[in-house]
């Protein structure tokens, strides 16, 4: 059983680090544990546990900032802005429901090593474009700081974009700080009704090219659709555009959508509150969320151009029996495919290759995740580039070593 | 010069003949520049008061050219320092004596405009404002929008993560670009990102953009597109006190409207701009504010009478409405002449570029009046009041003995204040020759060694643009050193279960 190390504040994950490089020892790092199950199948010596750095230390409304210890719940933050009527813009997603882990249990840490994201990527960015700053401990045992705690800020090499998505790879995060913004007084969903994946693209690349000022829109298979309360009762596929702002202009906006909606099909749409517990839906996967009654799928995570989506979809479900649900205008693929032992990877790598973009294996058994790559493996040259950042950062491999690739 | 820039290698410059054959070998043609009078419009950038002849110019036109050069310098141990518009206001372009400045001025190709992706794929040399020009017949264009964006180009734009005054909803270049064609200086051509979001590894994109040519030469972009905003109006807004106007700011976000800008000019800068362009601004009041709202016209007209209500609640003295796009451009022409309208008042001026938390504006102010005082120079201010991005301009005469000078200590000042203020030394034009030597002022050497590691990654020999952005030149083989202590460390005091 390893080891596990509870760090109590930045001085004690120096030291655990220090003290792992004098031992030759691996870290494995945890905020509260959530999204564990994602990455390659990799053993460490020893756990460092961030979850006791906690505590918001900073949070100004008027100045749109908030700054925090890594280990911080990510709900405490986003109930702490909402009380501000403010939000996380990136709309970070909760991996909890597809990984079978209790939802509402994440770290601003975690989401933002993971860069989260949700719906509204496609008009306000991902973690990586709302980290404002950092201080951290690399693998070299050095507490380092970058960034700063003002939204705009070109002093030095933008490390925190770096360590966005690096999955605990170059260092672990102490202190964050994110940029918040205004909540949206109201909100509202389209919806157009039993398009095929591709009719529905198109119709999502008419929206983002509209005046409709969309926040999010997402493309629902019928089996995928039905297993949302609000949409439960659609026939057939269900196409999502979400308008946010204030009253009028919500009003106005969803005119001119539905104008340009109405040649492809049948329109509805969600009041408010469906269209928040809608897009929550959305945001976590859970028409894909584990433990459902026949085995579970593995899921892939697609990003690609918002053309390129359907292409995708279409070739893994004809030649893969894949579920699909399209989000991101089409540029981002969730893809369930029924479990096999190698999750389809060649099939879904060339697929996505071709098309260009990324692939991710969220969700397969550990030992498929030790036989496959889980991201997207990088050209040689890329690839080499790759393995010197992260030796810049932890040339001794200490922490999360192999975890995004073997070696990395 | 004061700011000190690394030796010239003789061992280079007395190979200068040969080098310069080699790389006509590689860029045929008209694309290797030797001679001194031709070479003369490279000797600096936006930042003039520093000058250096590079040994050679180079303009490649291909990407193949552009790796085959760097190829040749790292196998030969030139230095080369790249160059889009040399529009930079930090001196991120400034040549250096024994190197070779690439200049990317040939790659001005827009390649594809890609609507159903609503992206456009440009070569580095594109301006920033010809991407807009490209896409706007079908109501498109590319947000960030730097007052220089008639002439800089993209891929400066990427070097240095230009902003812009609609930043702050709209977010800088790191925010609308998605990928890149980037050539290491070995030579080696990679692809960063493409039409999708996001990395599915390490975020290089994300580290090349404000690298200020230091990480690799950009040899194509992938931008985002974004649909115009349905309308835009203005509202002018004048206030007895700098006070007043933060306070406004301040209340504005915190009623959740996030103007598509927000700037901020005091009584100095007023009164030149209004001098300069009588575009109608009150010279009674010590803070004007513009404040933009965009989007569909029953939001914009919503927003607007928020705007006005918050303002008058902030002790507004006077408070204009666009009605007309004419309008809208006449309040903006004052704020977009200020530079010009104050180097009307004075021979020259010193644009300095730091960011503040919004909060400590008035108090920013009254220590910038000052530090006025004490150097006996007048100081006026442009600010992008939503993000805390100061534009102090320094009046000076530089054909007076040492006034460059103590602007550019009085400019050092400033910014050492915006950083004691918990700011940064540079919101928009980057470190370059300019902050360099003041990078200490925020950083510790343990922060500055990070950086100039993940440089090592990219650049082993440190040959892309030495001298800039960071005070110090350590050998990467120095920074990767570990000092890892043998032995067993117990840390008894570490919970372990």
């Amino acid at each position: 059983m390893a080891d596990t190390i509870k760090a109590r504040d930045a001085a004690d994950v120096e030291q655990a680090i220090c003290a792992a490089l004098g031992d030759g020892r691996t870290l494995e790092l945890t905020g509260r544990g959530t999204k564990r199950g994602i990455g390659r199948a990799a053993q460490w010596d020893a756990t460092l546990d961030l979850s006791g750095l906690s505590g918001v230390t900073l949070y100004e409304p008027e100045e749109l900032v908030l700054s925090a210890k890594a280990g911080t719940p990510l709900a405490e933050i986003e109930a702490l802005v909402a009380a501000s009527k403010q939000q996380l813009a990136f709309e970070p997603m909760d991996y909890g429901p597809v990984l079978g882990v209790a939802p509402g249990g994440g770290t601003i840490g975690g989401a933002i090593a993971a860069n989260l994201s949700g719906p509204r990527r496609i008009k306000a960015g991902a973690a990586r474009d709302h980290f404002l700053g950092v201080n951290a401990v690399s693998g070299r045992g050095e507490t380092f700081k970058s960034g700063g705690r003002v939204v705009k800020n070109v002093t030095g090499y933008d490390l925190c974009k770096l360590l966005a998505g690096s999955w605990g790879t170059l260092a672990a995060m102490t202190d964050i700080t994110i940029k918040t913004l205004p909540r949206a007084e109201t909100e509202a969903t389209v919806l157009v009704f039993a398009l095929d994946d591709g009719a529905a693209c198109k119709a999502m690349a008419a929206a983002m090219g509209s005046y409709g000022d969309v926040s999010a829109a997402a493309h629902l298979q019928p089996a995928v659709g039905a297993r949302i309360a609000a949409t439960a009762n659609a026939v057939g596929a269900v196409t999502a555009f979400r308008l946010e702002g204030v009253a009028p202009s919500v009003a106005q906006r969803k005119s001119v959508l539905e104008a340009l909606l109405a040649p492809f099909s049948a329109l509805g749409t969600l009041d408010e509150a469906a269209s928040r517990s809608f897009w929550r839906a959305v945001r976590d996967v859970t028409p894909f969320a584990a433990f459902r009654p026949f085995g579970e799928p593995d899921l892939w995570r697609i990003s690609t151009a918002p053309a390129r989506g359907a292409d995708i979809g279409r070739k893994l479900t004809e030649q893969a029996g894949a579920e699909i649900l399209y989000d991101w205008a089409g540029g981002l693929v969730w893809a369930a495919l029924p479990p096999s032992a190698d999750a389809n990877a060649a099939l879904v790598r060339t697929t996505v290759a071709e098309a260009g973009g990324h692939a991710t294996l969220i969700r397969a058994p550990a030992p498929v995740r030790a036989a496959v790559e889980v991201f997207t493996p990088e050209p040689p040259p890329l690839a080499a580039l790759t393995r010197r950042v992260r030796e810049g950062f932890d040339p001794n491999g200490v922490l999360n070593p192999g975890r995004m690739w073997a070696g990395v | 010069m004061p700011v000190a820039m690394p030796l010239p290698d003789d061992a280079v410059l007395v190979r200068r003949a040969e080098i310069v054959a080699a790389l006509r070998g590689i860029v045929p043609g008209e694309g290797v520049i030797a001679s001194e009078e031709a070479m003369r419009p490279y000797e600096s950038d936006g930042l003039t008061a520093y000058r250096q002849l590079p040994m050679v110019v180079v303009l490649p036109e291909t990407t193949a050219q552009v790796a085959g050069v760097l190829g040749y310098c790292h196998r030969e141990g030139i230095k080369v320092v790249p160059r889009g518009a040399g529009t930079s206001l930090s001196g991120g372009a400034l040549p250096l004596g024994d190197g070779v400045l690439l200049g990317m001025a040939k790659f001005n190709r827009i390649r594809e405009i890609d609507f159903d992706n609503r992206v456009a794929v440009v070569e580095p040399g594109v301006t920033n404002l010809a991407v807009s020009q490209a896409v706007e017949q079908a109501g498109f264009y590319y947000a960030p929008d730097p007052s220089s964006q008639i002439a800089c180009t993209i891929g400066g734009n990427v070097a240095e993560n230009s902003g812009g005054v609609h930043c702050l909803k709209y977010g800088v270049t790191t925010n609308n670009v998605l990928g890149c064609e980037l050539v290491l200086m070995t030579g080696e051509v990679l692809r960063l990102g493409g039409k999708h979001l996001d990395a599915g590894g390490y975020d290089l994109l994300g580290i090349v953009t404000g690298s200020e040519g230091l990480l690799g030469v950009v040899t194509e972009v992938t931008v985002r597109i974004l649909k115009k905003p349905q309308t835009a109006r203005a509202a002018l807004i004048g206030f007895p006190s700098s006070e007043d106007a933060g306070d406004c700011v301040a209340r504005i976000i915190g009623a959740g409207i996030i103007p598509g800008g927000m700037e901020m000019m005091d009584g100095p800068a007023i009164k030149a701009a209004e001098d300069f362009v009588h575009a109608g601004y009150p010279l009674d009041v010590e803070a004007l504010l513009i404040v933009e709202l965009d989007g569909p016209a029953a939001e914009v007209d919503h927003l607007l009478e928020r705007v006005q209500e918050i303002a008058r609640g902030c002790c507004a003295a006077t408070c204009r409405i666009s009605n007309s796009e004419e309008e809208r451009l006449l309040f903006w022409a004052g704020r977009k002449a200020a530079f010009p309208a104050v180097g009307r008042i004075s021979p020259d001026y010193y644009c300095m570029d730091g960011t503040i938390p919004r909060a400590k504006l008035p108090l920013v102010l009254k220590r910038m009046q000052e530090l006025s005082r004490q150097y006996g120079l007048r100081v006026a201010n442009v600010f992008h009041a939503g993000d805390g991005n100061l534009h102090p301009l320094i009046l000076y005469d530089a054909n007076r003995p040492g006034e460059l000078e103590r602007a550019e200590e009085f400019g050092a000042d400033i910014l050492r204040l915006c950083v004691e203020v918990g700011g940064v030394l540079t919101g928009e034009h980057g470190v370059g020759v300019e902050k360099r030597d003041l990078m200490p002022a925020m950083f510790t050497p343990a922060d500055l060694d990070q950086q100039q590691r993940l440089k090592c990654a990219f650049d082993d020999k440190s040959l892309l643009n030495p001298g800039k952005v960071f005070p110090t030149l350590h050998r990467c083989a120095e920074l990767g050193r570990m000092h890892v202590h043998a032995g067993k460390v117990a840390f008894p005091d570490l919970p372990r279960f």
